[in-house]
């Protein structure tokens, strides 16, 4: 799983109809330390995150286990909010 | 699978069902002279891993088996702790 912050929301109207009344939030990387790096990625949320906070975000098929997720069509999907991160050394 | 090292655990109060109870750990990949290799990312722990230790995960849908029949949303998963590894 991946570390992100959310950084923006996506309105779209058209859509498939299994994405309707899904939440999706532009979210990218960050690295242990709360720097952001790398590509961003357009995420479905499940847990009622928003723009700022940091989050746990599972990409591939792996995100259809997600709450509610079963058969629709997405490849990542935020699946926790993140309240601390420890990293040693 | 990748061998990585265990480097942080991360802590999330709000977040899926099925991960209730499952152990959020940080690790990062690693090269054959163990050097870091990569991005480090989120593993959910299935064998009992801890911070130092040298690991084995396993990406993609296949990391919420240890599991079954729950099927947590996680992509990544330790699947195993390593005594000692060699590269000839």
């Amino acid at each position: 799983m991946l570390l992100a912050k959310i950084v923006g929301t996506v309105v779209a109207t058209r859509k498939d109809p299994r994405l309707v009344s899904n939440k999706l939030l532009v979210v990218r990387p960050v690295d242990p330390r709360g720097k952001v790096e790398g590509n961003y990625l357009v995420a479905i949320d499940t847990v009622d995150a928003g723009v700022g906070e940091t989050v746990l975000v599972v990409s591939g098929s792996s995100a259809r286990m997600a709450s509610g997720m079963k058969d629709v069509p997405v490849d990542a999907a935020i699946v926790g909010i993140i309240d601390a991160v420890e990293v040693s050394d | 699978m990748q061998l990585a090292r265990v480097i942080g655990d991360v802590v999330a109060t709000c977040k899926d069902e099925n991960l209730t109870g499952m152990k959020l750990l940080v690790v990062q990949p690693l090269t054959a002279d163990r050097q870091p290799a990569g991005r480090p990312l989120v593993a959910v722990d299935a064998v009992g891993a801890g911070v130092g230790e040298e690991v084995f995960f396993v990406r993609g849908k296949e990391a919420s088996f240890p599991f079954y029949p729950a099927e947590p949303p996680v992509d990544a998963g330790i699947v195993g702790i390593v005594d000692r590894w060699d590269v000839g």
